[in-house]
């Protein structure tokens, strides 16, 4: 590869047409830092925090209003049925993932009879569930993934949007569960983009008291034992309340210092009981909700201090004894900036530039420009941009399927698209946007996308790209302005040798060189 | 008839041919000769289809997919035909049908795509003939007769090359990515990764065939379809239809048999439909590579070596399996777990095609199979 196809495809994401090649790859990729737009107009234009959370904390309220009813009503409270539903919202978010799909999604627009579901009852807690979620996954997952793409294509500054990309899915929410289908978004448009070239304790910061990322993990459930909250209801039989360790846990193990290293069970469980409290307004449930949702705006970050665990915590070998909110908070800020955090971070940055095993001395300056800056993120953007190790020629990865897509609309010049078209692809091609089914996020090493089905699902979807570019695409001419300098004789052949325009496309879309970066 | 290219093209191409065709000795038959080529693709199981019954080691080799043979009529003292191939044992009988056994392909490792690539460009390994041996024996055949046609949305490989041919598919058929598929096969033959991913992902893809689809009626109507473009005065010469689903790594027994009828059903409409230019027919079918001898753990048998081919029609010297028998017995298989190649399948081809349209033989092996052209092609397969 030469250094502008590298800047342009494995730093950028990926070449347009009508933005001319950098002359000075390096300079253009330094110039990038200060060009980053946090807040772009498809981003901007799409609805906010009060609208989705309003929704949901209202959603909520009928829930729990409903399941009052059935508990005056014995005829139709029968046994089990609130468990029935809990087990049914969870199931929601599956079948959301088809309605994702085009076709389902259009025959409602359409109006088209479905004779197949019942008519909507407003007093079934499953039905409402599942139309609840039905409408937050198409009216904001998709029309958010369709303002993340469109601000991909049309990015001032594609390798800082290629961060922002690989800082969320870092501190990955999946939208398998209800309450976050409509908040996956803006956990990323909140809390990673206005800190990709800031502190990466204040990205850290912003996404533990994200409701996204607080409801996803459960921690906006969590109860300190003692807490006044905690010994009160807490003992009582049929309750359950108590600590949830599951964000404390991941947050040293995925968000900052990395699994197996520098801590023990104890200290998850001492970190859990420091971030008792933090929580968020208005879409809280359980037995304490009624004593945290009142400050505030729902979906906002709140500290109830009912559910707070008293006393000071011991946590790797240091007292915190702050007060409240600010505990947990001086726990997140030595976090940030420990060295087992800054090797963590500088490995799964090398990895996603250098390659799949990341060479060790980049990893090492990262690291060594991460400690000296306090978690400078720039500073360690800036090492990546002038070390050799993400220069070498041969290509050091095999695209995602985001990266694939989003690189195949750039090369089409495509400045806007289709939300459901782009949600559909990326459910075809394995990649569902904030959907990764786990907090650890989506793979970033080859052996998990480049796979026979895998190769095959692109090269079908490249066919449709370029059926629809129809022929007024020029491959031949294209090829040389996506991949400067770097395009080999055997695609130049078979982009010679096509039978037709949209042929010639499609086999560029899916040559080795456009497949890795 | 034609639906896209016609022969338009096959003019200004014959006009080529022209140029040296007087140098060239035909035998001018009063009808032009028929060829049909047949591929399978995914590895048929030459043993499961023209079976060794008589060999010692089979009944315990292949265990339950032995089965199916205890009816089967005997071809001769070894070997028995499959009973779902009753259109072909009736050829069989009336000196039609002609089987080869233990026949393979230069190819020895077992890839479907390099091994249907070799297969179709008649090179002596993957990718080093760009161009495939039936296109190039156009170039063999007087103009009038160098008249090619895929029953396919595409043409495959094996027709490709300098020769104008065409193609011709029901629009129903939704094959219409098939071209580009095989283009990225080739822009993939360089690239370590790509190639082996896509060699599998075409793998997998074969085992989707529509051969058995509606109890083989499809298959059939294929068959009756290629009789349709080959019949006419003015129509094809040649055709090469493409069957996938051949890769029984599990459920062989009843997988193999719907194929088989599949198969059969196809080869009795061609009859049906050519009525009496069956006599100066000739229908090739094979495959890649075939099968291992063992059954898996999954009642299938894996990608082997050498497998069965099969010559049909009325210009075949047929009622016989032609063999150099390796035996079965663990210590006459080819690394121990195929069928041995002791027959060149190149060397079947060009006998076979050299005859039934009156090439001089060592002229059909270097062009069909320029890697094998010293290698002698088999005599005495058609009716002269």
């Amino acid at each position: 590869m030469s250094d502008a196809s590298i800047a342009l495809n494995r730093f950028g994401l990926g070449a347009r047409p009508d933005e001319p090649i950098p002359a000075d790859p390096r300079k253009w990729l330094h110039g990038q830092l200060t060009a980053f737009e946090p807040n772009p107009a498809p981003i901007a234009a799409l609805p906010g925090r009060r609208q989705i959370a309003g929704e949901l904390a209202e959603y909520l309220d009928q829930v729990k209003a409903l399941r009052q009813q059935e508990g005056r009503a014995p005829r139709r409270a029968q046994a089990g049925q609130a468990p029935a539903m809990q087990a049914q919202m969870t199931d929601a978010a599956p079948e959301m993932a088809q309605g994702y799909q085009m076709a389902p999604v259009a025959a409602m627009a359409s109006g088209g009879k479905q004779p197949a579901t019942p008519a909507f009852d407003p007093n079934d807690p499953v039905a409402q569930a599942r139309r609840f979620a039905q409408r937050q996954a198409r009216d904001y997952y998709v029309n958010a993934v369709g303002g993340r793409t469109v601000a991909a294509l049309t990015a001032p500054a594609p390798f800082v949007e290629r961060l922002v990309h690989f800082w969320a899915n870092h501190f990955a929410i999946s939208i398998d569960k209800v309450q976050v289908v409509g908040l996956g978004g803006l956990l990323e448009f909140e809390a990673i983009r206005p800190h990709v070239l800031g502190k990466f304790g204040d990205m850290l910061n912003a996404v533990e008291r994200h409701p996204a990322m607080l409801l996803y993990l459960d921690q906006a459930q969590s109860v300190g034992p003692d807490s006044l909250i905690g010994s009160r209801f807490g003992n009582r039989p049929n309750r359950k309340l108590g600590l949830n360790e599951n964000l404390a846990r991941e947050i040293m193990e995925l968000h900052t210092l990395g699994v197996r290293t520098v801590y023990d069970q104890a200290d998850v469980t001492e970190f859990a009981r420091a971030m008792t409290g933090w929580t968020v307004s208005g879409l809280n449930r359980g037995p304490g909700a009624r004593f945290t949702g009142t400050d505030g705006q729902a979906g906002d970050f709140v500290f109830a201090a009912p559910l707070h665990e008293p006393g000071a915590r011991m946590i790797m070998g240091k007292s915190y004894d702050q007060p409240g909110e600010h505990q947990a908070q001086a726990v997140l800020d030595d976090l940030a900036v420990h060295p087992a955090t800054a090797t963590h971070l500088a490995t799964k940055l090398a990895r996603h530039f250098a390659g799949d095993t990341p060479p060790p001395a980049l990893v090492e300056r990262m690291k060594a420009a991460y400690l000296k800056t306090g978690g400078d993120l720039p500073s360690v953007y800036r090492v990546l941009i002038d070390s050799p190790e993400t220069w070498a020629p041969q290509p050091a990865k095999f695209k995602s399927p985001w990266e694939w897509s989003v690189s195949t609309m750039r090369a089409l010049g495509m400045k806007t698209a289709q939300p459901l078209m782009v949600t559909g692809l990326l459910n075809q091609l394995g990649q569902p946007t904030w959907k990764p089914g786990s907090p650890a996020g989506f793979d970033d090493i080859a052996a998990s996308w480049a796979g026979p089905d895998a190769v095959l699902r692109r090269v079908e979807a490249a066919e449709r790209f370029a059926n629809k570019a129809g022929a007024t695409v020029d491959a031949r001419a294209l090829a040389p302005k996506i991949i400067p300098a770097s395009v080999t004789p055997a695609t130049t052949q078979a982009l010679a040798r096509a039978e037709s325009p949209g042929q010639a496309l499609a086999l560029l879309l899916v040559a080795p060189e456009f497949m890795r970066r | 008839m034609f639906d896209r290219r016609s022969f338009i093209g096959a003019g200004a191409i014959g006009a080529a041919a022209m140029a040296f065709a007087p140098k060239m000795a035909f035998a001018r038959a009063e009808t032009d000769k028929r060829f049909v080529f047949i591929i399978q693709r995914g590895a048929a199981d030459g043993l499961g289809t023209v079976a060794p019954v008589g060999d010692p080691a089979f009944a315990a080799a292949r265990g339950a997919l032995a089965a199916d043979f205890e009816t089967a009529a005997k071809l001769d003292p070894l070997f028995a035909l499959h009973p779902a191939l009753a259109n072909v044992g009736g050829l069989y009988g009336k000196g039609q049908a002609l089987f080869a056994h233990a026949v393979a392909s230069p190819y020895r490792d077992r890839s479907h795509f390099d091994g249907q690539n070799v297969l179709e460009t008649g090179g002596a390994g993957a990718y080093q003939v760009k161009t495939g041996w039936l296109n190039r024996m156009l170039g063999l055949l007087p103009p009038t007769q160098a008249k090619a046609i895929a029953v396919a949305a595409t043409v495959p490989l094996a027709l490709r090359g300098n020769h104008e041919v065409s193609s011709y598919a029901p629009s129903a058929l939704p094959q219409a990515s098939a071209d580009l598929l095989q283009r990225v096969s080739m822009l993939y033959e360089g690239d370590s990764q790509l190639h082996a991913l896509w060699s599998e992902a075409m793998g997998t893809r074969a085992l989707t065939s529509d051969m058995a689809d509606d109890n083989g009626r499809n298959a059939a109507a294929t068959g009756a379809l290629a009789a349709k473009l080959l019949a006419p005065e003015n129509g094809a010469r040649i055709a090469m239809i493409e069957t996938g689903g051949w890769d029984t790594h599990a459920g062989q027994r009843t997988r193999l048999a719907l194929q088989l009828r599949g198969l059969d059903g196809m080869i009795g409409a061609l009859q049906t439909g050519l009525g009496p230019l069956w006599g100066d027919t000739m229908v090739l079918i094979a495959t890649e590579f075939g099968r291992t001898v063992a059954v898996n753990g999954t009642g299938g048998t894996d990608h082997g070596t050498a497998s069965s081919a099969m010559l049909l029609g009325g210009g075949v010297k047929g009622g016989r399996v032609v063999t150099d028998w390796p035996g079965l017995a663990p210590a006459a298989l080819f690394e121990a777990r195929d069928l041995k190649p002791t027959l060149q399948l190149d060397a079947f081809i060009a006998g076979a095609t050299a005859e039934h349209f009156g090439i001089e033989p060592g002229r059909a092996m270097a062009a069909l199979f320029p890697d094998s052209k010293g290698v002698r092609p088999v005599e005495g397969l058609a009716r002269t």
